[in-house]
């Protein structure tokens, strides 16, 4: 009886070479677990750090070796999806987490060391806190959690299946909730930021796995493309589909932190270190639209006519909302915050196309605001006062005067995101605009029309603060950094503006892979 | 594949504004030299390539140069020269330099910076006015609000950074509104060519587009050009922008940049949109009418002098864009008149008015008062600009108002009697303004004003000369975009209504 039980499940079936960009990032992430427990506190970090770019690189070559035509294929029994898209989003994510690497390695800026608490668990404000900071320690597990991380957004832009899907999330999530704890710097509102978000981002997984078991009970599979079939068999959607839908949607829109899901938003991006949210920013934010990307269009592609009126709506409210929001805004990186879930709308206006050229625009999108945003924290972390960064918008009055490098450089990814030909940003607005002027979403475009011009707004006003005004008598320095930081910091800057020269070059590579497996 | 000219004339300012940041122990030349140099550079080329334009030439564009530049999209780097691009390129290249001479000593901490914002500025016109793909087009456009936007905001009045952004706004604004226009465009040359294309002689030649499409494309880009002329109601950041800025870059912005809106009226809302441009002009027209005389009522009521010429502008440009939506040739060829003669009175008011505003670090008419006697010959250059500027004969602008008006006439009588009030107020504003700053009692600050040197004279003197050879002599303007406005006048479908005087009306 067993025997014959057993012999009706399928051997599992792993293309081992095809998921070793997973396989590494896991690895890497479990080698950081055992450098913690078998190095000496004062290797661990030079261990780590060999570790991490080491697996980045190694896994970067694994995608790109494997993302040709002949590469593209569903995998582990058909629950991960390593297809164009895909492929280019694990390019993407390693990347721009690469660079966030970079980030989170730099220990010269602080004159304490890096930017994460030397000891987590010690109270913020206490004698402890002042002695473990003397003494030079470093919480060194940001880096297998920063491992685990980035392990699970590979494979949640990939994930073919609900459960894969989830599973992936929380893989991802977790060491989140972690990381944006642990700033050096201003402890309680990095604690409070991170209780924040783990809770609503529980509450969020909630719902999608609820959403996943209403789609099970609907179509009787867990899979993408049997969903797809499932939906299409039915001649209408019923109230339990329509549900199930409705649950994805909100839990996966959490995620991308559109409008109405982005309260979190702006408290976490504002509370984290400065290189965890340039991590949210940028990877993780290509995470989540690639996986809304494959779940909307693979599973439940059939049912487009009935979802897509709530994306248009979703996408018009984020646009407007982030943008008139980030008007209002004081503190550099809130606006940034709200410049990213604005930037999310735009995003959204290339989905709602659905059609093969939006897939295409929104991983232009994704790849130009990514390096954009990274570039611009990195930015903010060099920019400090005596208590920390100083991220007060007001403060960094006549700061072209002071370092015309660094504040010549934010201009730069500030025309970016005001969408300023010859930038990353224009390339990237243009591809959804033409996408969603294609897939007959032209109010929309017009919208987002009239909301870039209210976001240039508060772009620009942050050139206007640093170039046309006096600096201030004891306003922030500029720091050095060191290569680690320089590096983040220029290859930003090249592909923000190479994108905007020769877009030629990501379209056509792009374009040619802008088709999802199922 | 012909020889680059084009390219040439583009790239001088480009390689100049490198030059600029090469560290002074290989660089022979100062800052200037290379500014001023790379502007004569630019010049030369440009005279060439007059010489050898073909004036008979049917063929849309001359010295055409092009690239791939976005393939998938059908995007190239395509630059050619109509006539009219031709005669707007010359007047960039001639002012560019006279306004780098007369601005010399404007800026001494940030001249480096200012003088790379210039040259950026003057490669942004001449790209613009040079673009044959839409694309490109409206890359540049957007563009070239960076280098105004940086010029106004760094180098300006005490406020100078609402200014700069209000500038920066509207021209977003527009320019977005374009964005969603050209993206549409596209969609329907696709779906309808079978290509995507942003040629703009193919979308002119090829495009039948249906009529309520055509007609929110038309407002799209009218929308943007309309900003950026400016036409009243969408004209308020003009005066800010002028009291705020540099002479300099008032003359860069209002001489040359402005340009383009009434250049893309003429070179690209009429042939591409020839059937909404019919339906509109009454509207426009209406809206051109209200301009120039709502300009010019502004004008008179103005305390400051930069603001007084920028509403003298509002008014001018409702003339430009009143003659190019009469639909007769005349009314055209005096619109392209009018931008060249228009540029160079504004280049000579603001920079005349600079040397005078920068001794005294104000601009308000009544701290002004009888400088005949301490300043005579700023006094007679002054003079000749504004004589220019309200349409004397024998001045550059009589002829170009004379033909607006005419042209107007043949098709829109009313307005065109309308607009005739203008001259009336131009005499009360400008004459007033001279009056009140020249003549009369000297006041007491006034006393110590210096007249202006032999450097500045020689610096001046282009412009006077060119204001009166213009006025005396406008044929070459005439002759060069002759053929160019006949080939809109075609797309447009209009005749001229009264043949008889047509063509031979060349002076």
């Amino acid at each position: 009886m067993i025997q014959t039980v057993l012999n009706s499940i399928p051997t599992p079936n792993f293309e081992y070479a095809l998921l070793s960009p997973i396989l590494i990032m896991f690895a890497a992430a479990c080698l950081g677990v055992l450098v913690e427990a078998f190095f000496s506190i004062e290797k661990r970090r030079f261990a780590h750090l060999i570790l991490i770019f080491t697996s980045l690189l190694l896994a970067f070559f694994a995608v790109v070796l494997q993302s040709g035509p002949s590469g593209r294929a569903l995998v582990a029994n058909g629950t991960v999806a390593l297809d164009g898209p895909g492929w280019i989003l694990q390019g993407t994510i390693l990347l721009v987490a690469g660079l966030s690497a970079l980030l989170f390695a730099e220990s010269k800026v602080d004159p304490l060391g890096d930017s994460f608490a030397s000891r987590a668990s010690t109270l913020p404000g206490g004698q402890e806190e002042k002695i473990v900071t003397k003494l030079g320690w470093a919480q060194t597990e940001i880096w297998p959690l920063f491992s685990f991380s980035i392990t699970g957004m590979l494979l949640f832009v990939t994930a073919n299946d609900l459960l894969v899907l989830f599973v992936a999330l929380e893989v991802m999530s977790l060491p989140l909730y972690l990381l944006a704890g642990l700033a050096r710097r201003r402890r309680l509102l990095s604690q409070e930021a991170a209780l924040k978000y783990f809770i609503l981002g529980a509450l969020a997984s909630a719902i999608l796995l609820f959403g996943s078991a209403l789609t099970y009970a609907y179509t009787g599979s867990l899979e993408f493309g049997q969903i797809s079939n499932g939906i299409s068999s039915a001649n209408n959607a019923p109230g339990l589909l329509t549900a199930a839908i409705a649950l994805v949607a909100v839990g996966m829109l959490f995620k991308v932190g559109a409008v109405p899901f982005h309260q979190w938003v702006p408290d976490v991006y504002t509370g984290s270190p400065t290189p965890v949210t340039s991590f949210m920013a940028g990877a993780v934010k290509v995470a989540a639209f690639g996986g809304l990307l494959r779940v909307f269009y693979v599973a439940f592609g059939a049912l487009v006519w009935d979802w897509r009126p709530l994306i248009w709506v979703v996408a018009g409210l984020t646009m407007v909302v982030g943008s008139v929001i980030a008007l209002a805004q004081s503190d550099f990186k809130r606006m940034l915050a709200y410049s990213s879930i604005a930037n999310g709308g735009f995003i959204l206006v290339g989905f709602s196309a659905t059609n093969r050229p939006a897939i295409a625009a929104v991983l232009i999108y994704l790849i130009a605001y990514s390096f954009a945003t990274v570039g611009a924290f990195a930015l903010i972390t060099l920019i400090r006062e005596q208590a920390g960064e100083s991220s007060s918008l007001i403060r960094w009055k006549g700061l072209g005067k002071k370092s015309p490098l660094v504040a010549g450089l934010m201009s730069l990814f500030m025309l970016s995101f005001a969408g300023i030909p010859l930038t990353s940003g224009f390339t990237a607005k243009f591809s959804v605009f033409t996408a969603a002027v294609t897939g007959g979403a032209t109010p929309l475009v017009l919208i987002g029309v009239l909301a870039s011009v209210i976001a240039a707004v508060f772009y620009i006003r942050v050139i206007i603060l640093m170039f046309f005004s006096e600096p201030i008598p004891d306003g922030p320095f500029v720091v050095v950094p060191s290569i680690f930081t320089t590096i983040a910091i220029t290859s930003s800057a090249v592909v923000t503006i190479l994108l905007g020269l020769f877009p030629q070059v990501i379209i056509d590579l792009v374009s040619s892979a802008s088709v999802f497996l199922r | 594949m012909n020889f680059p000219w084009l390219l040439l004339i583009l790239l001088t300012p480009l390689i100049a504004t490198v030059l600029l940041f090469i560290p002074k122990k290989y660089v022979v030349f100062k800052d200037n030299q290379i500014a001023l140099y790379s502007s004569l550079i630019t010049l030369l080329f440009v005279i060439v390539v007059a010489l050898q334009f073909d004036i008979n030439s049917n063929s849309a564009t001359q010295f055409d140069i092009s690239f791939d530049w976005i393939p998938i999209f059908g995007i190239s780097f395509h630059l050619g020269l109509t006539g009219i691009s031709l005669v707007l390129v010359g007047l960039t290249a001639v002012l560019t330099p006279i306004v780098l001479l007369a601005t010399e000593h404007e800026v001494q901490k940030k001249n480096k910076e200012f003088l790379m914002w210039i040259l950026l500025t003057q490669a942004c016109a001449l790209a613009v006015f040079l673009a044959r793909d839409l694309f490109l087009f409206y890359v540049v456009f957007e563009a070239m609000l960076i280098p105004i936007f940086f010029l106004v905001g760094r180098f300006g009045g005490p406020r100078r950074s609402a200014a700069a952004l209000k500038f920066l706004l509207f021209g977003l604004a527009g320019g977005l509104v374009m964005l969603a226009a050209v993206i549409w465009l596209y969609f329907v040359g696709a779906s309808q060519l079978g290509r995507g294309t942003f040629s703009i002689t193919a979308l002119s030649n090829e495009l039948s587009i249906d009529t309520w499409t055509e007609r929110w494309l038309f407002l799209g880009f009218f929308f943007a050009f309309a900003l950026k002329a400016p036409m009243v109601p969408g004209h308020t950041w003009l005066p800010d922008t002028a009291e705020q800025a540099t002479p300099g870059t008032s003359t860069m912005l209002i001489g040359i940049l402005d340009k383009v809106g009434t250049y893309g009226m003429l070179a690209i809302l009429l042939p591409i949109f020839p059937n909404a441009s019919r339906e509109f002009a009454p509207a426009i027209i209406g809206l051109a009418v209200f301009g120039i005389i709502y300009g010019a009522l502004l004008a008179i009521a103005q305390k400051d002098m930069k603001r007084t010429f920028a509403y003298i502008s509002i008014s001018h440009f409702g003339f430009i864009v009143m003659g190019i939506f009469s639909f007769t040739s005349i009314g055209m060829l005096g619109s392209m008149v009018y931008m060249v003669a228009h540029g160079i009175s504004t280049a000579g008011l603001f920079l005349t008015a600079g040397y005078l505003i920068r001794q005294k670090d104000n601009s308000l008419i009544n701290s002004f008062g009888g400088l005949t006697k301490v300043a005579p010959v700023m006094t007679g250059f002054f003079l000749i600009s504004s004589l220019a500027s309200i349409a004397l004969p024998g001045m550059a602008g009589f002829v170009a108002e004379f033909m607006v008006l005419t042209g107007t006439f043949q098709r829109y009588p009313i307005p065109a009697i309308i607009a005739t009030l203008a001259i009336i107020l131009a005499a009360i504003y400008m004459l007033w303004l001279y009056q009140r700053v020249f003549t009369g009692a000297e006041v007491k600050e006034s006393k110590n004003i210096v007249d202006l040197n032999k450097k500045q004279i020689l610096i001046l003197s282009p412009i006077v000369v060119l204001t009166v050879l213009f006025g005396l002599y406008p044929a070459p303007v005439v002759k060069i975009a002759e053929q160019a406005v006949s080939n809109t006048m075609t797309y447009v479908g209009a005749v001229d209504p009264q043949p008889l005087i047509g063509k031979a009306v060349t002076p």
